[in-house]
């Protein structure tokens, strides 16, 4: 290692004993966990296993109470607030599929779109070809150019899972974090959503948060069951599965 | 700056300037112009009554501006229509000069009332006009900047803001009673002899002010048009609707908020500015609570998010108030506007001017859409849409 390089880990995201508790409960207890730049990741694990909370955590939405969380091997995350760790580039879909309703598909990706987020360059912004272009593109990868100027409410729900990995695309981030995007999906709308995500980790680190089984099966990545806020197992979906305590806590026998 | 201008005038705009310029014209002509005994003339005191309408309008738009786009329920607007009043009616007090009760060249009467020697250090200035006119919006401005920056930076959201905002028009009004505040206590600025020399009773200056105010209404209109028709304003509806999804994308949801309950602020002082001489006073009653709600039930009638709505709400429900409360129905007057407001709430949830808008956005994308069709089927186009 370079004796100038200042960076502990060579990981993209890096999470070290990190305990978060709400009243008394543990909610997330000693979770360490390393990802590799350019790596897709599958959570899975039970209800109130912790994976939301462990993205509220990276994105600066929870504070942890303890433990280091390091992005990119040198910017702490636990100092920052969401804006400026959206702005270092991590991305994230919420669990609750969440876009502007009242604004067309083609509105809520101009808002996405990785340009100046400052008060006055967005009150002087105007039109471009480059921020044109990218839109369209988006509104292709996620098949929504024919609904483009359709009302994001009016959206049926599979589609606003995908406007939501679209506006993750405009955003252009180095990582994204997507929460249960298959659910409520059919079965072509889930396998096309892991084609696209599979698509999008050619160039770019994704976290994935699913309980469907093909789902992960599909994307075909390491996995990392949580269970009470901790890593219980981690390794392909076989080993995973095959796993006594998963099987207990999670798959069921 | 052209594009701007082109983006935030569709057609709705450009008919509500076009009446505005429109009444902003003709009414000071046919009071001015026209003979008493004509039908068309509109004697000065209706002149007015409509200019403090006027003025409430451009209120209304600025609170438009921050709830109707932004989600943030201010219930504390009248505070800037009041400073914004008030600085106006410092000017107009320095103007009496010698001709107020006791004489004095420079002190208020209420001053030389209180034995005040001299002038306190935030009287000065206002004998200018231009310095005033700074202070019509700077006051207002500076307030809410530093509110908001307070507010904003703490999350302060929902109705705890709007019971700050309350607090606030409430602790102002407080401290304006005092005498020792030094500006004219419960009785507040008034007798004022002329502005800019000209003497603020003369029917002439009265259609100048009205005609000012209608002024200030359409620039007031495009400004805030501009605003919320940029991707500033594409924002402002994305914090109103999920704010904290805005702020994962990486926008800074309190700047952006300052930014416009500032603005909003400074626009609601010029109002008030205009408000103070059509009226010929300026007391603390103005920093009311009960204003600043009844402000904002205007907009509710009319219809948020619609700025057109704003302005005609507040038209609309302060004539309904002139009629009714100079009738025998007055002593009823507050239950019939809690009574408007809570139909308006349940019936018409978008307002008078929302729900016409909707209704006739969806018709036009009926027919929109119809037409599309037919066009498509004679291209031979149509296609049974496929489900991938
Ligand atoms: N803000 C909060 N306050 C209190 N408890 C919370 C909060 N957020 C999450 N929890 C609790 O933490 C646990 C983990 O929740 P979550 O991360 O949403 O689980 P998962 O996404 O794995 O289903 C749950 O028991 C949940 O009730
Ligand atoms: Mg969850």
């Amino acid at each position: 290692m370079n004796a100038l390089d200042t960076r502990k880990t060579s990981a993209m995201l890096y999470l070290d004993g990190v305990h978060v508790s709400f009243d008394g409960f543990h909610a997330i207890n000693n979770l360490s966990m390393t990802i590799a730049p350019g790596e897709m990741r599958a959570i899975i694990g039970p209800n109130g296993a912790g994976k939301t909370t462990m993205m509220d955590i990276i994105t600066g939405k929870t504070r942890p109470d303890s433990g280091d969380v390091l992005f990119d091997g040198v910017t702490d995350l636990t100092r920052l607030d969401e804006t400026q760790i959206a702005e270092l580039g991590i991305g994230r879909k919420f669990q609750k599929p969440t876009v502007f309703e009242s604004q067309t598909v083609e509105d809520n990706l101009l808002l996405a779109l990785n340009v100046d987020h400052r008060v006055r360059s967005t009150l002087f912004w105007q039109d471009s070809r480059a921020d044109a272009d990218r839109i369209d593109q988006v509104l292709e990868i996620i098949r929504l150019t024919g609904a483009r100027r359709r009302l994001a409410g009016n959206l049926s729900h599979g589609q606003k899972q995908w406007l939501e990995i679209g506006m993750l695309l405009a955003q252009d981030p180095k990582l994204l974090l997507v929460d249960e995007p298959v659910a409520g999906m059919t079965d072509v709308e889930t396998h096309q959503t892991a084609e696209l995500l599979k698509t999008i980790n050619r160039d770019k680190t994704v976290v994935v948060v699913e309980h469907d089984m093909t789902f992960i099966r599909e994307l075909g990545v390491r996995v990392t069951c949580l269970h009470e806020g901790s890593v219980l197992a981690e390794g392909t979906i076989d080993q995973v599965s095959a796993n006594e305590r998963v099987i207990d806590v999670y798959l069921g026998r | 700056m052209p594009h701007i201008l082109t983006r935030s005038l569709d057609r709705r705009a450009t008919i509500f300037l076009a009446i505005v310029a429109t009444v902003g014209v003709l009414l000071p002509l046919s009071n001015l112009l026209l003979p008493d005994t004509s039908m068309l003339h509109v004697p000065t005191y209706l002149m007015t009554l409509f200019g403090k309408y006027v003025c409430y309008a451009v209120l209304a738009l600025s609170i438009d501006l921050i709830w109707g786009y932004c989600g943030i329920l201010s219930l504390g607007h009248g505070a800037f229509f009041a400073l914004g009043g008030y600085a106006m009616g410092m000017y107009l007090m320095r103007q009496i000069g010698t001709r107020g009760v006791y004489a004095d060249p420079v002190l208020p009467d209420f001053m030389v009332f209180l034995n005040w020697k001299s002038l306190p250090w935030y009287w000065q200035g206002f004998d200018m006009f231009w310095f005033a006119a700074l202070m019509v919006v700077l006051v207002p401005g500076l307030l809410a900047f530093c509110f908001g920056w307070l507010a904003f930076r703490s999350r302060v959201t929902g109705v705890y803001l709007s019971i700050i905002t309350q607090a606030m028009t409430y602790a102002l009004l407080l401290g304006f009673f005092r005498n020792d505040f030094g500006f004219g206590g419960n009785n507040g600025l008034t007798d004022f002899k002329d502005i800019l020399g000209f003497n603020v009773q003369a029917e002439g200056t009265r259609a100048a002010l009205f005609a000012l105010s209608c002024l200030a209404l359409a620039i007031s209109f495009l400004i805030c048009r501009a605003v919320v028709g940029s991707k500033l304003g594409k924002v402002l509806i994305a914090i109103r609707d999920a704010e904290s999804r805005t702020r994962f994308l990486g926008y800074r949801v309190e700047s952006y908020k300052l930014f416009v309950f500032t603005l909003s602020a400074c626009i609601a002082g010029i109002a008030g500015a205009l408000y103070v001489p059509q009226v010929g006073i300026i007391n603390p009653g103005e920093f009311a609570p009960g204003n600043s709600i009844e402000a904002v039930i205007w907009v509710a009638v009319g219809g948020r998010g619609t700025l057109i709505g704003a302005a005609l709400g507040a038209v609309a429900v302060n004539y309904a108030k002139t009629v009714f409360t100079s009738g025998v129905l007055a002593p009823y007057w507050l239950f019939m506007l809690g009574a408007l407001f809570v139909l308006v709430t349940l019936l018409l949830p978008k307002g008078i001017v929302g729900t016409w808008n909707a209704w006739r956005d969806a018709r036009q994308a009926t027919s929109l859409s119809e037409d599309a069709r037919s066009a498509a089927f004679e291209d031979g186009a149509v296609k049974p849409h496929m489900a991938e």
